[in-house]
Formats: structure tokens, C-alpha cells, sequence
């Protein structure tokens, strides 16, 4: 099997902020993002959690040079997040979705939005229009093409935004709590396309959330807390610490959860248990 | 002490090609001291619905009636009604906007007609409300965490003594500690303090915790409206419109169909844990 490539690696990252009070004199730094390290291989699925005010944010905005590094170094793709002229080649290589749709979307057309990003980068007009058509395929809204975007579903709208990003061709995308704003139906909606993207496109894909059921699916999951990586494994490795977790602000999907407390009770459950049909599986083996 | 709604009706730009029914003969009684939970797919009516509670938004045709008055009556008093009815909507914090903290949550009070010492009182009693202790008074409501941000904004609606809260998805982008604590938080009010409350949410385990009754919103009607365990027992046909029901739900309903005699109903992870353990009592590993 070919080795894979890097996509995004970290080097001792530490991103910090000046407090000022109301006469201008500095009042306190803050080290948002302190001291970390990681990697991230193309293709990837990796969640990052941490609770609000953990860094994760903060750390994910380095990944499109939104943010420098105060200290230390970030490359994507290869390229040190700090060349100022090469900002451009970092953000098309990752792009990034945010939480509110409506924030994201400016065109009045859906396919005029999803087409302002490969204009932007000067894409010939032939091919921005191929590239619209086989973005909107790929998060499942191409009969929407000519619908105005006000009129969509809070899930519709988010997959929109990703279809722009989709659309300039990124290795990598960055989703800052995408379905935070979103119901049920939108969130599955939201998941489904991410995981798609990653799976057939082979996009690699970062994905930041509070919902502890979107993260199974992840190769990897990445635990913040105050601006360190505290914790990294898969899923299952991760959510067998239930109380670790929580002692993090985070929780564990709800059928991990049942099965701790099954567990706690005498039944003779294994640990990691992530879905509810591996819950229902395991007590079946009890019979 | 009730509100109630008898056929209310609610129509966008009627009789035009861009008519939407948004609410269609919804009757609802809401009494006093109740936990509700309304859920419903975006764009179901939910938050039509709850503007017509406090009057923001009036019915095309209908009526509501609050204590038993006609609230579209001539002559009633909206701002009573406001000031009885509070509404938290989506992102409160966005609506924060004074120097400090106390300030931010006398605006209601004040604006009611109290004196400033009047306002504060209120002010303090409810930043005690929502776990916010007098050390964050004097601070800036901009330089708060996300969750304290957001119980200053509740407390900005309390400070008005309502006997009614609504709060539209009052724990959305919080961490789940932070959510776990605002929404504690509000059934400690409606334990302690009687207030009714009614939840808007898009987290059916959440619901399933929280509240004794849930209505159910889609396409501007009221599909179900009854206890927990009665709603999610239509768990498909809420997915047919869009919604779900708790992962617990799933679990019981597959171990039923495989035998177990399980209590399907169960809606929360202890009940779903205490109806579990009574099935396999016999596979219990003893302590000594």
C-alpha cells in the first residue's frame, strides 16, 4: 500500500492574544492555541472536539491561514502557512465551511454562489460552469441549481456552502460546526455529503463539532482543551473514556452512554461501544 | 391561569401568488406550570407559533386567549402580555449589548416603567436565577464564554418576571456541558419557581429529558401533542417529517423485535437502562 501523504501538519502551533482595557494598557495574554502537534494525512476524516473556548476554533482558522502562528509552524500541503504570498495556494488547497449558512452565501442564484469562488481564482467561464455542475452533484442539490438560496432548507443552504468550496477544488475542507444551526433532517443531510466527499472525492476532511454521534464516523478524533490536544484515537478509543470525556465539557453518543451505564450495572458489555446497533448486537451476545 | 389558542390561523401575503399557510386551526392549551418541548423540521411553524404567543405576530384569523382574556380584543394590553410572556430567541446573546452585565438585564425591567433601584433588584434576583454570581455584574457581557453569554440573556427576559419562558433552541453551538447546565438550569426554574416553559428544540434526547409534554409542529399544523413516551412512539412517522426520536428509542424498539421484553416506551438512557437491566436481570455480574 502507497504511504500516505501529509496533508496538514502542525509544529509546536501556539496562537496568543493581547487583552487591552479601556486606557489601552495590555491586561492579559492569552494563548488560545498552546503548543501543539499533529498530522493529518490526504484522505482523511478527522474530528476535532473541545468545548466552547477550548482553541478549536482558533486552531482551525490556521488551516486556511485565516490565523498565523504566533508561534511555531503550520503547513498545508506542504506550504508554511506564514508565506504571506502563498495565502492563495493555501486556501484553495483547504477550504473552509463555517457555522451559519446564511453568512456564507451571497450569490441570489444557488449556482452563481457556488460559481464565485472558481471565478474568484480566474477558472476559465467553461469550466466554472463544469465545476458548478459537478459540485452541486456531489452534495446531492443539482436540481436546486436555479433556486434562489433564501428559499432553501437550513441544510440545503449549508450544503450549498460546501458546494462552493467543493467547487475551487480544495484537498482538504475544514467544517467549523456545520450543523450547529441545523434539525435533525439538515444535520443528517449536512453528515451524509461530508462523509461522501470523503469517501468517493477522497477529500480530506476536518470536521469540528459538539455532536458526539457525527464523530464515529471519523478515522481519527482530535480532544482539545485549553488549547492543547489532550486526547487523539479513533472513535472507539475516545469514547471508551466516558469520564474523561465529560471531565473535558464533552459527552459520548447517547448508545455509548447506555452502555456504560449497562455496563456499570454488571452487564458484561465491551467498552467503545459507538452505535445502537453494536449496543443491540453486544446484548444479544449476553443470551 | 392559561394561554390558549382556539383555530388560529396564519397566512403570509394572502391572497397573493406568495400565500403560505404558515399555521393552519391550531388549538392549544397551555396551563400553568407546565414543561413543554416543540419540535418540528425548519420552516413546520414552530417559531410562527411562538411569536403568536406574546403577541408579536397576530393571527389572520383565530383567537388567544391569555388568563381568559381575548388578547386580540380592543383595548387589551400588549405589553402586559409581553412583559407576562417572555421570549428568548435563537442566539440571545446577539441582542446583548450594555456595558456591563447588570445593565444588560435591568433594559427589560426598565422599560416596564421600574425605578433603576426596582430594575436592579430584579436584575440580581435573576442573574441568581441562571447561576450567575454577583462577581460578573461590572463585566462586560462581550467578554463572557458562550454559555454565560447566553444566561445573561435569559436573565434579561426573567428580570420581567414572566410567567410563561419560551426559548427558541436555547442551547444551539454550546458545548454539552454548557448545555447540560443551561438546560438544568431552566427545570430548576420550573421546579422551583412554577414558571411554565416552553422548550423549542431540534434535540429530541434533549426533549426526551427534559419536558412532560411535547407538541409536535409540521407544515403549520400540530401532528401530536401529548407525554414523551407517546410521542416517540410514532418515531417513524416523526422521521417522515423530518424529525427523530432519541437513540434510546431505536435500541428498545430493535430489542422488542428481537424478543426481549423490553418497555419500548422508555425515552430517556435511565429508563432505557432500568427497563434493560430488569430483561437481563439474570446476566448481572455480582459484586461481592
Amino acid at each position: 500500500m502507497d504511504k500516505k501523504e501529509t496533508m496538514i501538519k502542525a509544529k509546536d502551533l501556539v496562537y496568543e492574544y493581547r487583552k487591552y482595557d479601556e486606557e489601552g494598557r495590555e491586561r492579559e495574554l492569552i494563548k488560545a492555541v498552546n503548543g501543539v502537534n499533529f498530522q493529518i494525512e490526504k484522505g482523511d476524516f478527522v474530528a476535532i472536539l473541545g468545548h466552547n473556548g477550548s482553541g478549536k476554533s482558533t486552531l482551525a482558522k490556521h488551516i486556511n491561514a485565516l490565523l498565523v502562528p504566533s508561534a511555531g509552524t503550520l503547513w498545508v500541503d506542504g506550504i508554511d502557512t506564514k508565506e504571506e504570498e502563498r495565502v492563495w495556494d493555501v486556501r484553495q488547497s483547504a477550504g473552509m465551511v463555517f457555522q451559519n449558512p446564511d453568512n456564507q452565501i451571497i450569490g441570489t442564484i444557488v449556482e452563481e454562489d457556488v460559481g464565485f469562488g472558481p471565478e474568484n481564482m480566474g477558472v476559465p467561464t467553461k469550466e466554472i460552469w463544469e465545476r458548478v455542475e459537478e459540485s452541486l452533484k456531489a452534495v446531492n442539490m443539482l436540481k436546486y441549481r436555479h433556486h434562489s438560496p433564501n428559499k432553501l432548507s437550513g441544510g440545503q443552504k449549508q450544503r450549498v456552502a460546501i458546494a462552493g468550496v467543493v467547487a475551487m477544488h480544495p484537498e482538504c475542507i475544514v467544517l467549523d460546526e456545520p450543523t450547529a444551526m441545523l434539525d435533525p433532517n439538515g444535520r443528517k443531510e449536512v453528515i451524509r455529503t461530508v462523509r461522501a466527499l470523503n469517501q468517493v472525492e477522497d477529500i480530506t476532511v476536518i470536521l469540528i463539532t459538539h455532536y458526539m454521534e457525527e464523530v464515529i464516523y471519523a478515522d481519527k478524533v482530535i480532544v482539545m482543551d485549553d488549547g492543547k490536544i489532550v486526547m487523539t484515537g479513533t472513535p472507539r478509543e475516545i469514547f471508551s473514556q466516558v469520564e474523561t470525556l465529560k471531565s473535558y465539557r464533552l459527552d459520548v453518543p447517547q448508545a455509548t452512554q447506555l452502555a456504560w451505564e449497562l455496563k456499570k450495572a454488571g452487564l458484561d458489555l465491551p467498552d467503545g461501544i459507538l452505535t445502537r446497533e453494536e449496543l443491540v448486537e453486544a446484548l444479544c451476545h449476553l443470551n | 391561569m392559561s394561554l390558549k389558542l382556539e383555530h388560529v390561523q396564519y397566512t403570509y401575503s394572502p391572497s397573493t401568488a406568495y400565500e403560505i399557510h404558515a399555521l393552519k386551526d391550531v388549538n392549544l392549551e397551555i396551563p400553568d406550570g407546565q414543561f413543554i418541548g416543540l419540535i418540528g423540521h425548519t420552516g413546520s411553524g414552530k417559531s410562527t407559533l411562538v411569536q403568536h404567543l406574546n403577541g408579536l405576530v397576530k393571527a389572520t384569523s383565530g383567537h388567544i386567549y391569555f388568563n381568559g382574556e381575548d388578547i386580540y380584543a380592543d383595548g387589551y394590553d400588549m405589553r402586559k402580555l409581553r412583559s407576562k410572556v417572555g421570549l428568548v430567541f435563537q442566539y440571545p446573546e446577539h441582542q446583548l449589548f450594555e456595558m456591563d452585565v447588570l445593565s444588560d438585564i435591568c433594559f427589560g425591567p426598565k422599560n416596564q416603567g421600574l425605578s433603576k433601584e426596582e430594575a436592579e433588584v430584579r436584575a440580581r434576583e435573576a442573574m441568581r436565577m441562571v447561576g450567575l454570581s454577583e462577581e460578573y455584574e461590572k463585566q462586560s457581557p462581550f467578554e463572557l464564554s458562550g454559555g454565560q453569554k447566553r444566561r445573561v440573556a435569559i436573565a434579561g427576559v426573567l428580570a420581567m418576571e414572566p410567567e410563561i419562558l419560551i426559548l427558541d433552541e436555547p442551547t444551539a453551538g454550546l458545548d454539552p456541558r454548557g448545555r447540560d447546565e443551561i438546560l438544568d438550569q431552566i427545570s430548576r426554574l420550573h421546579k422551583e419557581r412554577g414558571i411554565t416553559i416552553v422548550l423549542v428544540s431540534h434535540s429530541m434526547e434533549d426533549v426526551a429529558k427534559y419536558v412532560e409534554r411535547i407538541i409536535v409542529m409540521n407544515q403549520g399544523e400540530v401532528l401530536h401533542d401529548g407525554a414523551p413516551r407517546e410521542v416517540f412512539r410514532h418515531y417513524k412517522e416523526l422521521e417522515s417529517v423530518g424529525l427523530a426520536a432519541p437513540q434510546v428509542t431505536y435500541i428498545l424498539h430493535t430489542l422488542k423485535e428481537k424478543g426481549f421484553g423490553v418497555d419500548e416506551d422508555a425515552t430517556t438512557i435511565e429508563e432505557a437502562r432500568d427497563t434493560i437491566l430488569r430483561v437481563f436481570r439474570d446476566k448481572v455480574k455480582k459484586h461481592d
